[in-house]
């Protein structure tokens, strides 16, 4: 597997470190309903077909990434840097 | 026999080996299945399961029955096929899967009971009683049935794994690889071209032909010419491309010293991963086997097998050959032998309407229905009409089409498809991302066919690369493929179609009728195809002898999923330098031959190696080493290497509301000049790693992280920087591998450390100054994790160890010395301080006692969490002492005294224990239900595991020093 790190170009997946999905971005505000916290802690989709998730450029510029993939085809359609994202 | 003047191999050079203890002469260039042919050795193996006597079947890595295991001065492989392996001067290897010698396998008792050992057999027969399965049954079939034995020694052998890149890959080097390669290779990509074998030609050696007007040969040589001039083109011999695997990267098996003779620095084999742009699949195609009785006698092989060990290695495979094939393409095997002077003595074709003139005896509408010879093939039985006879011969060749190699299309779940004019299964388009299948691997079987689609194929991926390259595609044949199947001669006894694992075709019909109807459950049944041949020489025929058992068609009945790899890979070439020290990356401390030349055992600290205990003449036990150290460090001064502990420099304008947002509680106020302890918790409420953090600036901050949980922090720190507050004015670095840094503790600290300062400095506790060391800038820190008066110096790595041995040498002139891991243990679970056996990812702030750590005033991370139903309160486990009279151990569990011992009544557990000589007592810390509100009663602690049961004293977690003085002192 390969991932176009946007800084570093495309690199093995052996330098990168997998976290989970991209939910891990939406924090709650402060004061959110335990609910709320519940859902960003903890309930996950499992798709199949398109999934943004988080990866971490251990080994190269240490930056975080949001990467586009699709579980089916293993296709990759986009890789953003987490600091830069536009949603 | 040899036959003069044919064949590539080098007369000029002789060698000599050894197979089943006897020696043999062979030439370079041959492999060991095409010497022992050319010395009439035909019998090299036992079969699986019946122990049927077995010869050379192919002339590729897809042999079934030439399995043998080859003898090295230090390693012995099993299972390698004599179809592979080249000779060399001194080969030793020897027939495997037999009990006594080849000739008179013991074992081949089997094949009189075949009748007991059809499909299935194992679960039918050793089902009772159960409790024979496995001490009795499973050691017998072991025994029984098998493949080559290993030595039992460590391999010592060297292996390599690499990496390679390239713009256009090509899998194999026939007409279609070559003419791929030369076509990419000329537009200037970056092209490797990978052959399985040890020279480039593929088919086009052993079949020869006319290309552009040359003999193959000529053509071929040419081509090689050019190609190995060409600076962007890397040919891969001997190199077999094993998988493919996401995004362009293709795993290989290159076999780098097993044609050598052992040196030492030569790697055995080398695993690659090759990333590439574009990939042709030029793999060809295997020639499959007719099931017929007893069609596995040793000197049947395959039609093609036949003519490569004539054209290619100038041997004939028998003195009078007989050709059972149902193309016309096949019949060159029978036309090539008989120019090179060896006897035809019948084609049989099963065709009625075929081709019938040769110059020899042609048998049309044919089938051949037995053969006699016990070791060796010395008649078959044909089948004309109504009539029977039968052909003395001592090398039957077959053919029964062939199956384009369309492994690598399946392995990222791509289905081929079924293709009636074929009768064989071929590539389905786009199946793999970036690769196109050519050639006979894509069912184009002229060597015209072959030529254009590797021309074709590459030129695309030339123009996809924004090149170009003009090249004329030379003539060649372009033969139609015209075949009529023929999978199983209809009769009663047993015709195999796997001969790797002992499946014939009743084994099939038979799962068929006991409803393993299913192409997977009939694989599963039969073990069909679970050989190391992975079935490439039966996977169809077996498939269409269900097709028919079940009347479905072969396209309905589907096939089972090719998954790499595509050969046998030894796990030592994939996990190459993963051995001994290479399983891991070593990191050493500066200290570290200092701390060994004191004899200090080295242990490992995550990836770090640090000492265990300085041992002292007279001590025979690290308990005694301990012990002195502990004391040391209490009643004079103890010097400890702390340097593995992460550091993380911050820096900006936002640091102390960025360190306010990750620690629980507040460093914005911290005055430039002092240390803050600091809570670190996960998103969930659980902490996540505790430790100091020093403001040596306004915006300047050093953050220190527990050992084991450096690189964990620094992840979480960037994500919590780049996922929620990328715009402040924030950045940091690990620092730990930039600074030495050591402990200096006891009531004699000061002093020791003043010794050194070019001005001495007074530090409250937890205060920290820039200092002077020897003309070196360094820092100090008064923190402590013993509860002793405690400093730590930081100096630049380059001046670690000239520190370390005169911190020690100094220490040791005031009464102190050097402590290890143990006592710095011992010491910290004296005084209460915790680490990551403590926090280990299930509790919480509140569960420590540190609850008041969290401040009310600020957001920050996992606070809100922390506040579920659940992480808070009495029925939390929560930090408690133990102390014991007896020696009591971490992973025991606590329960109250009088009550039963299980695990309802399970109160909690030890993480840490420790024999302390300060208090004369056993200490430890644990987990406890309500445990604060429990310190002074008595719990039972056991451990089943080392038959521990003790009654404990719950105590405040600090024994040593509560009120702090002889930190603050």
């Amino acid at each position: 597997m390969r991932l176009k790190c946007p800084l570093c170009g495309d690199r093995d997946r052996r330098e990168f470190y997998y976290y989970g999905a991209e939910d891990y971005l939406h924090r709650p505000a402060e004061g959110a309903p335990l609910a709320d916290w519940d859902n960003y802690l903890h309930l996950r989709d499992n798709p199949a077909g398109v999934t943004k998730d988080l990866w971490y450029h251990e080994q190269g510029c240490a930056q975080w990434l949001v990467v586009t993939r699709n579980t089916v085809t293993h296709e990759i359609s986009g890789v953003e840097l987490v600091a830069e994202r536009k949603a | 026999m040899r036959i003069d003047g044919k064949g590539l191999i080098d007369r000029t050079k002789p060698v000599r080996f050894r197979f089943d203890g006897k020696d043999y002469a062979g030439y370079k260039g041959d492999t060991l299945a095409s010497a022992l042919l050319a010395n009439d050795v035909r019998l090299v193996g036992r079969s699986f399961k019946y122990h049927r006597p077995r010869g050379v079947l192919t002339a590729g890595s897809e042999e079934p029955n030439a399995l043998v295991e080859v003898i090295g001065a230090k390693n012995q492989t099993p299972n390698v096929r004599a179809t592979v392996q080249e000779v060399f001067e001194g080969l030793v290897a020897q027939s495997q899967n037999r009990m006594g010698s080849l000739r008179f396998d013991l074992l081949a008792v089997n094949d009189y009971l075949a009748p007991f050992l059809s499909a299935g057999f194992y679960y039918k027969t050793f089902m009772w009683p159960r409790a024979f399965w496995e001490g009795l049954y499973e050691p017998l079939i072991r025994r029984a049935a098998g493949l080559g034995s290993l030595s039992g020694k460590h391999d010592e052998g060297v292996y390599e794994k690499a990496f390679a890149f390239c713009d256009v890959l090509v899998i194999g080097s026939g007409p279609a690889g070559l003419m791929a390669a030369l076509t990419a290779g000329r537009s200037g990509a970056d092209v490797i071209l990978a052959e399985e074998s040890h020279s480039l030609g593929g088919r086009l050696l052993s079949d020869g032909g006319v290309i552009g007007g040359l003999p193959a040969g000529e053509w071929v040589a040419q081509v090689v010419a050019e190609l190995q001039a060409l600076p962007n083109v890397r040919i891969m011999l001997r190199t077999t491309v094993t998988g493919a695997y996401d995004h362009g990267t293709y795993g290989a098996l290159e076999r780098v010293g097993l044609h050598k003779s052992a040196r030492p620095n030569l790697p055995r084999e080398c695993f690659w991963r090759i990333v590439a742009g574009h990939t042709v699949l030029a793999a060809g195609a295997l020639e499959r086997p007719v099931a017929f009785e007893d069609n596995d006698r040793p000197g049947i092989m395959m039609a093609s097998a036949v003519r490569t060990y004539l054209n290619r290695y100038g041997v004939s495979p028998g003195k009078r050959v007989t050709l059972f094939a149902n193309t016309d393409a096949a019949r060159a095997t029978a036309r090539d032998l008989m120019a090179a002077g060896v006897t035809v003595a019948g084609i049989i074709d099963p065709r009625p309407d075929a081709f019938s003139v040769e110059d020899c005896p042609v048998h049309v509408g044919a089938e051949v229905i037995g053969t006699r010879g016990r070791l060796g093939l010395s008649a078959i039985t044909v089948r004309k009409g109504a009539e029977t006879f039968e052909i003395e011969t001592d090398c039957l060749a077959m053919s029964g089409g062939w199956n384009p190699t369309i492994h690598l299309t399946c392995h990222m779940n791509g289905r081929p498809r079924w293709s009636e004019d074929l009768a064989a299964f071929v590539p389905m388009e786009g199946a793999v991302p970036g690769l196109v299948a050519v050639g006979a691997a894509n069912g184009s079987m002229s060597t015209h066919g072959a030529l254009a689609t590797g021309h074709a194929a590459a030129l695309r991926m030339v123009d996809a690369l924004g090149r170009k390259v003009s090249i004329d595609l030379p003539a060649a044949e372009d033969a139609p493929y015209q075949l009529r199947a023929l999978w199983a001669v209809e009769g009663k006894g047993r015709a195999w179609l796997d001969f790797a694992n002992d499946v014939t075709t009743k084994d099939v019909k038979q799962a068929a009728q006991e409803g393993f109807r299913s192409v997977e459950h009939m694989k599963r049944y039969t073990t069909q195809g679970m050989a190391p041949d992975q079935g490439k020489n039966s996977n169809v025929a077996a498939l269409a002898v269900l097709a028919d058992a079940t009347g479905r068609g072969i396209a309905e009945t589907g096939v089972t999923t090719f998954r790499p790899p595509y050969v046998p890979v030894s796990i030592a070439a994939m996990g190459a330098g993963g051995r001994a020290e290479g399983f891991a990356p070593q990191r050493f401390l500066t200290s570290d031959q200092a701390s060994r030349d004191r004899g200090a055992p080295m242990i490992e600290a995550g990836l770090w190696y640090r000492p265990s205990y300085f041992p002292k003449p007279g001590e025979s036990t690290w308990r005694e080493a301990c012990d002195r150290e502990v004391t040391m460090v209490r009643q004079a001064v103890g010097v400890a290497d702390v340097s593995t502990l992460g550091k993380i420099d911050i820096q900006g304008k936002d640091a102390g509301r960025f360190l306010d947002f990750v620690y629980t509680n507040t460093f914005s106020t911290l005055p430039v000049g002092r240390v803050r302890y600091g809570l670190m918790l996960r998103e969930d409420g659980m902490v996540l790693d505790d430790g100091t953090s020093a403001r040596l600036g306004e915006g300047h901050y050093l953050m220190t992280t527990t050992t084991a949980a450096a690189g964990l922090v620094m992840r979480h720190l960037d994500f919590v920087h780049q996922a929620f507050c990328a715009d402040w004015q924030v950045r940091f670095i690990s620092v730990t591998e930039s600074w030495a840094q050591f402990a200096v503790a006891g009531p004699k600290a000061r002093a020791l450390v003043n010794s050194f300062l070019e001005t001495p400095v007074e530090l409250p506790f937890m205060g920290v100054a820039p200092v002077r060391i020897g003309g070196v800038n360094a820092r100090l820190f008064r923190i402590s994790f013993s509860g002793e008066e405690g400093y730590e110096i930081a100096v630049p790595t380059r001046y670690g160890e000239a520190l370390f041995r005169d911190l020690v040498a100094r220490a040791e002139t005031m009464g102190g010395g050097p402590y290890g891991m143990e006592a710095l243990n011992v010491l910290r679970i004296e005084k209460g301080f915790i680490t990551h056996a403590e926090i280990h990812g299930r509790v919480t702030a509140h569960d420590i006692g540190m609850e008041k750590m969290v401040s009310a005033k600020k957001n920050c991370i996992g606070k809100e969490a922390a506040t579920r139903p659940g992480l808070w309160g009495p029925e939390r486990e929560q930090l408690v002492g133990l102390k014991a009279a007896e020696a009591i151990s971490a992973g025991a569990h606590l329960f109250v005294p009088g009550t039963e011992v299980h695990r309802e009544t399970d109160q909690g557990y030890v993480t840490s224990v420790g024999w302390s000589p300060t208090e004369g007592a056993w200490l430890a810390l644990g987990f406890l239900k309500d445990g604060r509100a429990r310190i002074g009663q008595k719990v039972r602690l056991v451990d089943h595991l080392r038959g521990i049961d003790v009654i404990c004293e719950v105590c405040n977690p600090v024994f040593h020093d509560p009120e702090g003085e002889k930190l603050r002192a």
